[in-house]
């Protein structure tokens, strides 16, 4: 049989580690994505003499990469410090699942994000946070990093589909350089929306494409 | 070579009967002329006569006569020429403006969309929870600018039949053209254009295990409609292109198979796969009309899973499926059929759809319906919301 998948994703998928919830966690996030629909729980333990990641759980609602990411993410952060957990990126967990096709990035990378947004519930929920940042054009930039353009597999800002970034009281207008009846103009949109607008100085979001 | 597989997408591609290849064969080897040498040699008109005897079954089945058919590649020409070819031949003369349904299939939506921007009008009918397009919308949506309404036969996804008859009246009564997709229905509902006032009938043969790459368009005698693939004189000179002569015969004897007793066999199936999912697996609801629809085609939800992971664990269980899920689309997108229904992205999400043909059984629906309770079972236990279900329940 042939499959679109790597043997690794589907030994993933077909058989997930780590799945569940984790009673009283000390960490919790869940990362959702309209554009796509999945949607990734993680749950984390951590040992609060060491900083460790006692244990970790996850569940999915989502796609194969979806769920074979989450599990994946689970294995790569046991055993880390919370500072060394947030390290682990989308490449590593994709390149241990032995590759993900480019589409299916933005389902994949949700469970990376629900790592990191879980160490941060920890972090916040145990006083280790600081100041609130202000949302600038570097910020929104970093943001729009993290959205991918379903045509390569990287991300926005990479591959120079921002065209331009304002930020002015409150309001945030990004310019995105695809037309706006682009195949995947609505998936982007979605997902930068997702990203910027729940900011906590952030008032209004324009999404604007070229054309 | 893949090991055998239970095929559940007829509706994207089926397989080609034994007895349609043999009756190709000889349009490959033999007689491999062209109908338009008729004039320069005996194999010419030989080749003729085999083209106007595969038009003629068409003619037959449609019950009309055998000019008002031509053969394309498919479907999506197929409605690509129905749609360009009245804008283009309407437009200037007319007018602007375009009736369709909010559910079409891409030929259609698509062609469509290429018009709006060219600067014609669209207006896309509402349909309500099972499909169906508002009828009064379609009343009231008529003006004098309207060229073509084009509402589908039945739907490619969830597979409700629309009231053909009624908007094709609706149609005539108004003096515009109307054109119908009938790529899922043709040879599986009836569809006489002596019975119903229809101007252009899109079929194709891919649907009912003819070859891929054949396909016509019925245009009624006098429709305006302009020439759309340039070249020869082929088609009436309403289509070039060298005549694909094996898929016309192909086409045709694919179209003498299917006989009443196949539709109501694929009906049963369908049936008993709703039938059973629905009583047997929690959290289900069936997309499109539960009666009107057309006989091969059963989509269900399966809430809190997505769809993608279901067709995934099914087809390393032996079977082949489809979904509206965003995650299967190569845009990302979810189904537009199921969000037109009024679906939300969740409902679209866990869909599958199962289409059935000639080489199913019965047996097949208990081996997917028992792997479906399997695997749905399974994709519920890893789900955040699943879980959380499960203990509202509680």
């Amino acid at each position: 049989m042939k499959f679109p998948y790597s043997e690794k994703v589907l030994e993933h998928f077909r058989h997930p580690r780590n799945v569940g919830k984790i009673k009283n966690p000390d960490g919790k996030a869940v990362e959702g994505s309209p554009a796509c629909g999945d949607m990734v729980a993680v749950y984390i333990k951590v040992d609060p003499g060491t900083r460790r990641i006692a244990d970790i759980k996850f569940e999915s609602y989502g796609c194969a990469s979806n769920i074979a990411t989450g599990s994946i993410i689970t294995e790569l952060a046991k055993g880390k410090t919370i500072d060394e957990a947030k390290k682990v990126t989308w490449k590593q967990a994709s390149e241990a699942l032995g590759g993900l096709p480019p589409i299916k990035v933005h389902c994949s990378v949700l469970a990376v994000e629900g790592l990191r947004s879980a160490i941060q519930n920890y972090e916040e929920r145990h006083g280790l946070v600081k100041e609130r940042e202000p949302t600038t054009v570097d910020v929104v930039r970093k943001r729009l990093r993290k959205v991918i353009n379903p045509m390569s597999g990287l991300n926005l800002v990479r591959t120079n589909l921002v065209k331009d970034i304002e930020v002015k009281d409150g309001t945030v207008r990004v310019v995105i350089d695809l037309p706006g009846n682009h195949q995947f103009a609505s998936a982007i949109k979605e997902e930068i929306v997702e990203k910027i607008e729940h900011l906590w100085d952030v008032k209004k979001l324009m999404v604007e494409f070229t054309e | 070579m893949l090991e055998k597989v239970v095929y559940l997408d007829n509706a994207a591609a089926t397989r080609l009967d034994d007895r349609v290849l043999e009756a190709m064969k000889p349009y490959f080897f033999v007689v491999y002329a062209v109908a338009t040498s008729e004039f320069g040699y005996s194999q010419g008109i030989e080749a003729r006569e085999t083209l106007d005897k595969a038009r003629g079954i068409f003619a037959d089945v449609l019950g009309a006569p055998p000019e008002e058919f031509i053969f394309t590649s498919g479907s999506t020409e197929s409605s690509n020429i129905a749609l360009k070819g009245v804008a283009l031949a309407l437009g200037e003369k007319k007018g602007k403006h375009i009736i369709t349904s909010k559910i079409e299939d891409f030929p259609v939506f698509h062609s469509a969309k290429a018009l709006e921007k060219q600067g014609f009008r669209v207006t896309y009918l509402d349909v309500d929870n099972d499909g169906f397009v508002d009828l009064d919308q379609l009343r009231e949506s008529i003006t004098d600018e309207t060229i073509l309404v084009s509402v589908q036969h039945a739907n490619q996804e969830i597979g409700t039949v629309q009231d053909i008859e009624t908007i094709a009246g609706i149609c005539r009564e108004k003096g515009v053209l109307f054109h119908t997709d009938a790529t899922h229905t043709f040879t599986r509902l009836p569809l006489e254009v002596k019975r119903v006032p229809l101007d252009l009938i899109t079929v194709s043969a891919h649907t009912i295990h003819g070859p891929k790459g054949i396909g016509g368009l019925y245009i009624r005698k006098g429709t305006p409609i302009a020439k759309w693939v340039d070249g020869g004189f082929q088609e009436f000179d309403l289509r070039a292109g060298t005549e694909n002569i094996p898929g016309a015969v192909g086409f045709a004897k694919a179209v003498e198979l299917v006989t009443p007793e196949e539709n109501e066999k694929l009906k049963v199936m369908r049936d008993y796969l709703i039938e059973r999912v629905l009583a047997e697996i929690p959290s289900t609801t069936l997309n499109g009309d539960r009666w009107m629809r057309i006989p091969q085609n059963a989509n269900i939800t399966f809430h809190l899973v997505e769809g993608e992971s279901i067709t995934l664990h099914l087809d390393m269980r032996g079977f082949a499926v489809s979904t509206g899920s965003a995650c299967f689309s190569r845009s990302l997108e979810a189904s537009h059929v199921i969000l037109g229904i009024g679906g939300d992205h969740e409902r679209a999400h866990g869909s599958v759809r199962f289409t059935f043909g000639r080489y199913n059984s019965m047996e097949d629906v208990d081996g997917v319906v028992e792997a479906l309770a399997e695997v749905v079972r399974e994709l519920r236990n890893i789900s955040p919301l699943g879980k959380e279900k499960e203990q509202e329940e509680d």
